[in-house]
């Protein structure tokens, strides 16, 4: 597909990059998908969008997925059974042992909101990510059929999808912050250290900074190992077809790993983030 | 790559379905796990359980057989002693009857004999007294003769 005559490979990487965006198009004061491709009609570039645009891909598939994993467990923890566990219900059983375990040792507060947080983020990213295995030309060419110009299949892909979750992660850091410690308790903890009283604009500035990289980071963390690993999936894409399992093959194998590390790591970091929230320092 | 309210949509994505797991999902599922846990750990403890009363009855039932088989013993001695005893008993009851049998038997035969002796007697004098009687006849006294006879057969 990539080396067809009427693709170009850079358009062929920025087909493959750009969302199904649908919003307020300024310019023409109208409600549009996004179309990059001039024999299609008036040229919208994603950027000629301002924030009131949506990426109905990542919307799609990230709540496809989300329902996906609660429809999975939600079947298994109705017929949950204290007896012999069938085979589904072993599997569930053992992820959320495995995210039990891992909420236990590093969260010692007493909080019922953490444990199902942790194994939300933890299955959801790693479906989402998982698209990401799927060949990546697969379905935006189904789509393509079916007359959708655009389908990013992987929500990680797409640093809103990411910093959604993050900045969710970030309210409740601030929510348990302050209910732990009440405002005051939390002001102080931004402004009183690492310098003490007489340097409280600087210590501001410095936890501030601390505080707001929390979710950045874990944001672009994510965003950035999927960018790059769809990325190179695109590149190896643009190979002969013969050529190319060479190169995806044993990447795609690799990137088994990065997709369940990157899924644990946010998890991982979401329970240090809550468990420092609710430590009086 | 824009941001875009998309991620609103996440959030709030992200938001219903953490709502949901801690409602529907996670409960269910730790709960069975925990008494799964608590099944276990008290299976483990009736097998224990029943390994200790296992040994016990094991002791019990080897202090049973012991006891038995001395009691036992102690039967079979008893009867063993018992029946030499009564053998012995029947012995000496058989022994006297046999000799009491015998004396009464003697003391008829004694009797017998005596009154076969005495009825001989009689016989042999009127015997006697008749065969006189009919070689002398007549003439010879009788009283004289009588004595004569009660005499000898006296002396029979």
């Amino acid at each position: 597909m990539a080396s067809s005559d009427t693709v170009t490979s850079s358009e062929y990487i920025s087909h493959h990059l750009t969302n199904l965006t649908f919003g307020y198009h300024e310019a023409s004061e109208s409600w549009r998908f996004v179309n990059t491709d001039p024999s299609h009609g008036e040229v919208i570039m994603p950027g000629d969008f301002g924030f009131w645009a949506i990426h109905v891909d990542t919307m799609l598939w990230s709540v496809g997925l989300g329902i996906l994993f609660l429809w999975l467990f939600r079947s298994v923890a109705k017929k949950a059974t204290s007896g012999v566990p069938g085979g589904t219900q072993n599997f569930i059983e053992t992820i959320i042992e495995f995210v039990d375990d891992n909420v236990k040792g590093i969260f010692h507060h007493k909080n019922p909101v953490i444990a199902p947080l942790s194994l939300t983020i933890f299955v959801w990213i790693f479906l989402m990510n998982l698209m990401d295995l799927v060949p990546i030309d697969w379905v935006p060419y189904v789509a393509a059929q079916m007359g959708i110009g655009y389908m990013k299949i992987v929500p990680t892909t797409d640093p809103n999808a990411t910093l959604g979750m993050a900045f969710s992660v970030f309210f409740l850091i601030i929510y348990y912050s302050i209910k732990q410690k009440g405002v005051s308790g939390f002001l102080a903890e931004l402004s009183l250290q690492p310098m003490g009283k007489w340097m409280i604009p600087f210590n501001l500035f410095l936890e501030v900074v601390g505080l707001l990289a929390k979710p950045i980071s874990l944001a672009l963390r994510l965003f950035g190992n999927m960018y790059a690993g769809e990325m190179i999936f695109i590149l190896i894409a643009l190979l002969p077809f013969w050529a190319q399992w060479v190169l995806s093959v044993p990447w795609a194998i690799f990137h088994i790993l990065v997709i369940t590390l990157q899924a644990f790591i946010f998890m991982v970091l979401t329970i240090v983030y809550l468990a420092m929230a609710h430590d009086d320092h | 790559m824009n941001i875009n309210i998309t991620i609103i949509g996440q959030a709030i994505a992200f938001f219903i379905f953490v709502v949901f797991c801690m409602k529907y999902v996670w409960p269910p599922i730790t709960a069975a796990l925990a008494e799964r846990k608590k099944k276990i750990a008290e299976g483990l403890d009736a097998a224990d359980r029943a390994e200790r009363d296992l040994q016990l009855a094991q002791e019990k039932a080897t202090e049973n057989m012991r006891k038995g088989k001395e009691e036992a013993a102690a039967i079979i001695e008893q009867a063993n002693k018992r029946a030499n005893q009564i053998i012995d008993e029947a012995k000496e009851k058989a022994l006297e009857e046999a000799n009491r049998v015998k004396a009464a038997k003697e003391a008829e035969l004694e009797q017998e004999v005596n009154q076969a002796r005495e009825a001989l007697r009689a016989q042999v004098a009127t015997l006697a007294l008749a065969g006189a009687e009919k070689v002398l006849e007549a003439s010879i006294d009788e009283k004289a003769h009588a004595q004569l006879v009660e005499k000898l057969a006296a002396e029979l």
